[in-house]
């Protein structure tokens, strides 16, 4: 039977989250920054054609941006995750066969709707996405995953193709479009792999194609292989089944500002300690370990360096904040030296087991309160912080003046998940 | 930067996870019922729809008042009647849509306000169709 992937992917994601909520920002350049607002990770058409790079640090376009009036945006997770689940739910309405790639992109399994004109179908999809959400995505259409997120890259720079296109459609100038894309932009290939294979002269989409595929097995192992397969229009590369629960869960921050001293940098590890607790008992997890980091900035060759972790095993598996936190302090203390500026720090949850799993330690020393209401407890913050709003109950370590806190200077209000942000419309 | 040894060899435990159910059941099982939840009621598409807050009083005589929230469906296709919110040369308004004789009007529901004719020099957008008011007493 053949088969039908479709790659969906919003475009300019970000960028296109500020813009249905501020109707204002459509037709302007729009660029959003990175946590700590240090880069672009998302531009709008408008910004790329004035030339502002992706990845750009903020401070070296800063006047352009002013002068040229671009809309700067501080990168806003708790919008652009709530769209984007949006964005995923209306997809899944398409097919129960979805595999969400990243925050901002989808492969479809349409094998054996029935359609003829799959076209026709892309362009249904990308209407009802862009209608129930108002974010506009690209549709790439083939026999197999590879072909389909070509594809997609096709239809993205062709704008005569209104965003949808179809890699079996396009007959004998298929060859052109593969000549026409870097071996490094193929799906799968990346930096290292397309290096090796400049040396074998294959620099296209299309050499690649062309490729003895045993060789190329040799070369970049069975993967590889598979790429080459999938370029021929036969599909190696499955929808990923439901991905297996996460075995680590992490906070890390760049701090605003340095950090300098123990007590601000134990109220910051107590903070990412209680934030990765709350993501661990959404997931009704408990760990067994924790790791702790802190480093300096690896860019200042001016100012002495330090980066060093630590890891607490755990004594039994749990979910409890204040025993993650006392972990973390703990760790946190022997690694910590004085005299350093550092510019980050994180903390790591490790060897999870289900929340169900949990034997407690056999031999372990008596708890210091017991299991039934610490688990308690942790609803009860839970609840309160989910309802009133993050942080409104914390533990005396994660700190008031939070110093260190992110610079974010330009977000956007979280007008999807936040009672007191909603848009405001005039009656 | 660090990271941790992730090819340090993990401690596996054998499990007893299940947990056996014991007592008398309870003869109200039978009889539960679902709670009822505002959301079903007010929420047919959960992926389409979206809360927003009311400022002015151009719909007071639609029951819309200052600060009010509103539940906006943008999957539903806006006909000649709906309350709509627009997008009205990058402002995001609500009033009530309506043609007559060839002609597109936004008409607020308040005597104090003027219609707002759409002609081809207005910048419109229509945002989604407002479903319920959530108004406060």
């Amino acid at each position: 039977m053949s088969r039908v992937f479709a790659l969906i992917d919003c475009n300019n994601f970000y960028v296109s989250c500020e813009r249905v909520f501020d109707p204002r920002l459509r037709d302007v350049p729009v660029v959003v920054l990175s946590n700590n607002d240090g880069c672009v990770i998302a531009r709008s058409a408008e910004a790329k054609e004035m030339g502002i790079p992706m990845a750009a640090p903020f401070f070296e376009f800063r006047r352009l941006a002013q002068h040229k009036k671009v809309k700067v945006f501080s990168s806003n997770y708790a919008l652009y995750g709530d769209m984007s689940a949006r964005v995923m739910r209306t997809l899944a309405e398409f097919t129960p066969r979805l595999e969400i790639y990243s925050i901002d992109e989808a492969f479809l399994d349409l094998s054996g709707n029935g359609r003829r004109d799959l076209i026709a179908y892309g362009r249904e999809i990308a209407a009802t996405v862009r209608r129930a959400t108002g974010i506009p995505v690209s549709v790439g259409l083939g026999p197999t995953k590879v072909l389909a997120k070509i594809a997609n890259r096709i239809a993205k720079r062709n704008p005569e193709t209104g965003g949808v296109l179809d890699f079996t459609a396009l007959g004998p100038h298929r060859e052109a479009h593969l000549a026409q894309i870097d071996v490094k932009d193929v799906w799968g290939i990346g930096r290292r792999w397309s290096e090796r294979l400049r040396q074998l002269g294959i620099s296209t989409a299309l050499d690649l194609r062309e490729a003895d595929p045993h060789q190329i097995r040799r070369r970049l192992s069975v993967v590889g292989e598979r790429i080459v397969r999938e370029l021929r229009g036969t599909s190696c590369l499955a929808l990923e089944d439901a991905p297996p629960k996460k075995q680590q869960i992490m906070t890390s921050r760049t701090f605003g500002e340095r950090v300098t001293d123990h007590r601000s940098m134990r109220e910051a590890m107590g903070t990412f300690t209680a934030r990765t607790a709350e993501k661990l008992r959404e997931q009704r997890s408990r760990a067994r370990a924790l790791t702790v980091f802190i480093t300096t900035s690896p860019f200042n060759e001016r100012e002495p360096r330090y980066s060093n972790s630590a890891t607490r095993a755990l004594p039994g598996a749990t979910r409890d904040s204040g025993e993650l936190i006392a972990a973390a302090i703990d760790a946190l203390d022997e690694i910590w030296k004085p005299g350093y500026r550092y510019m980050k720090a994180g903390v790591m949850l490790l060897d999870l087991v289900p929340e169900s799993h949990d034997q407690g330690a056999l031999f372990a020393a008596p708890q210091p309160r017991s299991r039934g209401r610490s688990s308690s407890l942790m609803d009860v913050l839970d609840r309160l912080n989910r309802d009133l709003g993050r942080g409104t109950v914390r533990y005396a370590t994660e700190g008031l003046r939070k110093a260190w806190r992110m610079k974010q200077e330009h977000r956007s209000p979280a007008y999807t998940t936040r009672w007191d942000q909603l848009p405001v419309v005039r009656g | 930067m660090l990271t941790p040894d992730f090819a340090a060899p993990a401690l596996h435990l054998p499990l007893f996870g299940d947990r056996v159910a014991a007592g008398f059941p309870s003869p109200a099982d039978d009889h539960l019922d679902n709670k009822l939840d505002l959301n079903e009621h007010l929420v047919k598409r959960p992926a389409a729809t979206f809360f927003v807050r009311v400022e002015g009083r151009s719909m007071i005589g639609a029951g819309i008042h200052p600060d009010d929230i509103l539940v906006v469906d943008r999957s539903l296709e806006a006909s000649n009647g709906n309350i709509v919110v627009a997008a009205v040369d990058g402002e995001l308004t609500v009033k009530r849509l309506h043609y007559r004789r060839a002609r597109l009007f936004l008409e607020p529901e308040n005597p104090d306000y003027d219609p707002i004719e759409i002609t081809g020099e207005t910048d419109l957008v229509v945002w989604g169709v407002v479903t319920s008011v959530i108004h406060k007493v």
